[in-house]
């Protein structure tokens, strides 16, 4: 086995614990949140699923938001490991927004009556999940190394830029069109229980995304190696 | 006039030359603009949603969708015959061919909004006499935002193999904060309402393009160069 | 401005690649005026890259290509002015006149009078009847002649070729070669890449064979074609 691949086995290994590492936090987290958390007087123990939807919609905007970085830094240092690590992130993200989005209104319909509101984080892990798609459907696309680097790279800049405006839109929309009063899981100010918690939650899927990404980037240094050593 | 400016001018009429000599981009775009307005007359129930209620919508969506379809004329034409290695060559500064097909391309969204405003105040028989100059302004504001970043998804996209399902899956997020700007301030514009009420959404059109015409200019040598 | 006379174009140390893909591994090259450097070599072996770096179209990976002592920069275009481009493809816009496209090359070099700097060119490849015609209309051969007036629209002092006698009968060959002859002798200098070995022997005069992102070989052309492909068969290892 080359070096090469050696080295690309050890990273995903080493992605592999920490991955596993992180959803055993996570496991935790789900016990702390169901035993040792107060629950939430008005919406009661149905509130308790942000604290790991709030974490999950958070990760992936961590994952664009760093695809877009990785990407702005890839134009200006040409390094070939950080185009491999944007897309990591942008398949990790597209994940992460998947799950989001689907489990968020399969939970929703039983306590709000409806499968889906155009609130702030919905809506925007939507249209995280629809950059991430066009991000990846445009790698599939392109066949050269380097241009698919460069062209990701601008995609991932551009997408980055986009996302404040969504939010912009979005605040606009709510402001001058006041939606139906929604009981959702999130609150101006937290006991400090609850805040714990959360922060909790936050670092132990933040470990998952790197854990993923981790394993992600792993592959992609095992297929590379793999295409030189077929090209001989 | 600066040399970087004038290279640009002669980019954008070239490009508007080649179109009115074959204006195959231009009458597709145009039926399909036509065609679209046609389709939400007959698909929508008169008696139910008022046609001042869906009016900016419609309109917007059509301008849209239009304009997207002429996007990828501004590189296919360069891959024709290998002119686009011709352009890389020369001493034209990468900006100034950005803004040379940016320019063409809003020469080109600018004719298919100008044709396909009269026919919807036909088909919708809407009065839009004391709206029409801010929506005329509106008009000029958001599609600024949209074509430039459209312009840049454009010259990836045509280097793939399905380059006109690449760019909207691109695009189309994009043209989103633009639209929905639009949408908002047309149907204020026509409903009368006061200036005050539009301004946040004025702001985030300007922004917008600002933004996006900046990070397009500086994105765009990534795109061409190799 | 002090005259310039060292080479007309110079490669140092030119390697591309993308991570542990490498299609160059350090290329040197040295044009003087009247030179004409024919490129030869195994299919990815990496002329065509080569021929892009050298018109700036492609950045290298490390290395750096001169143009009349300038460094090739995309963002400093004057730089890229002395040089000119023939390839197997036209440049040419298919909705545009021969001449609109002249024009519009003119324009974009800024010379001064460009519709007569345009026609001059036609005329000078014996093209100017077909002025008016669009590009669909004109043969292989002639629509060749007319890609030639766009490359040499500008006085460049470097010509970039690519792969030019392709699809070309012999007459056509043979016209381009005279041509480019011509030009040789004013001082313009070349570098062909090409598979038609055959086409650009006689107009080299110098051959260079490109193999595995290097140098194989680069020397004086001399000899027939004949003494040197059993040579050129071994250094590919055909």
């Amino acid at each position: 086995m080359s070096p090469d691949l050696a080295r690309a086995n050890a990273v995903v290994r080493r992605g592999f614990w920490i991955s596993a590492l992180a959803f055993l936090g996570i496991a935790g987290v789900y016990v702390l949140a169901l035993g040792f958390t107060p629950v939430e007087a008005r919406q009661g123990v149905a509130q308790k699923i942000f604290y790991l939807h709030v974490p999950a919609a958070w990760c992936a905007l961590l994952a664009f938001s760093l695809v877009g970085i990785v990407s702005a830094l890839y134009l200006w240092l040409h390094d070939p490991r950080l185009d491999l690590f944007a897309a990591s992130s942008a398949e990790v993200g597209v994940t992460f927004s998947a799950v989001m989005l689907t489990t968020g209104p399969i939970w929703a319909k039983p306590i709000w009556g409806t499968w889906w509101t155009w609130d702030a984080r919905l809506t925007l892990t939507l249209f995280l999940f629809f950059l991430f798609v066009g991000y990846l459907a445009l790698r599939a696309a392109i066949h050269d190394r380097q241009e698919r680097a460069r062209f990701s790279a601008v995609v991932g800049i551009m997408g980055l830029l986009l996302v404040p405006f969504i939010h912009l839109s979005v605040y606009l929309f709510r402001t001058l069109h006041p939606q139906p009063v929604v009981l959702k899981p999130s609150a101006p100010s937290l006991p400090p229980e609850m805040l714990r918690t959360l922060l909790i939650s936050f670092a132990m899927f933040s470990l998952l995304y790197l854990g993923f990404v981790t394993v992600r980037y792993g592959i992609g240094l095992a297929l590379e190696a793999r295409e030189l050593r077929d090209a001989g | 006039m600066p040399e970087a400016i004038r290279l640009a001018f002669v980019i954008a009429a070239k490009d508007i030359r080649a179109e009115l000599r074959s204006r195959t981009a231009l009458l597709s775009a145009l039926v399909f603009a036509a065609l679209v307005l046609v389709i939400f007359n007959f698909a929508r129930d008169p008696t139910v949603l008022a046609a001042t209620d869906l009016a900016p919508s419609v309109l917007w969506v059509t301008f849209a969708f239009a304009a997207m379809l002429g996007l990828n004329r501004a590189f296919n034409v360069e891959r024709e015959h290998g002119a686009l290695d011709g352009l890389l060559l020369a001493p034209l500064p990468r900006s100034s061919l950005f803004w040379g097909k940016l320019l063409a391309n809003l020469a080109f969204v600018g004719v298919v909004e100008a044709v396909t405003l009269p026919l919807f105040v036909l088909f919708f028989n809407v009065d839009l006499s004391a709206a029409l100059p801010g929506i005329i302004g509106t008009a000029a504001l958001a599609t600024v935002g949209f074509v430039a970043a459209g312009t840049v998804f454009s010259a990836m996209a045509v280097r793939t193999r399905f380059a006109e399902l690449m760019l909207p899956v691109l695009l189309l997020p994009f043209m989103v904060p633009p639209l929905v700007g639009a949408v908002q301030v047309t149907s204020r514009l026509m409903a009368g309402r006061p200036l005050s009420e539009m301004l946040g959404w004025l702001r985030l059109l300007a922004l917008y393009d600002i933004v996006f015409l900046t990070i397009s200019t500086l994105t765009f040598a990534a795109v061409v160069d190799e | 401005m002090p005259s310039y006379d060292g080479p007309l174009l110079e490669a140092t140390g030119l390697h591309r690649s993308f991570g542990a893909a490498r299609i160059l591994r350090g290329v040197d090259l040295r044009l003087q005026p009247g030179e004409a450097l024919a490129v030869v070599g195994p299919n990815g072996a990496g002329k065509t890259t080569l021929l892009r770096l050298l018109a700036g179209i492609m950045r290298p990976t490390q290395g750096e290509v001169r143009v009349l002592g300038r460094v090739l920069t995309s963002s400093a275009p004057e730089t890229r002015r002395p040089l000119g481009l023939l390839s197997h493809q036209s440049l040419l816009y298919d909705d545009l006149t021969i001449l609109e496209n002249l024009i519009f090359a003119a324009r974009l070099y800024g010379l001064a009078d460009p519709a007569g700097a345009a026609l001059a060119a036609l005329e000078d490849v014996d093209l100017a009847r077909r002025a008016h015609d669009q590009p669909r209309r004109l043969s292989r051969g002639l629509l060749q002649r007319a890609a030639i007036a766009r490359a040499l629209l500008h006085k460049p002092r470097v010509l970039l070729l690519d792969e030019p006698f392709t699809a070309l009968d012999a007459t056509a060959a043979e016209r381009l070669r005279v041509l480019l002859r011509g030009r040789l002798a004013q001082g313009l200098a070349m570098v062909l890449v090409t598979h038609h070995l055959t086409e650009a022997w006689e107009l080299a005069s110098r051959v260079a064979v490109l193999a595995g992102g290097r140098w194989a070989l680069d020397e004086p052309r001399a000899g027939d074609l004949a003494a040197f492909l059993p040579r050129y068969h071994e250094l590919v290892g055909a």
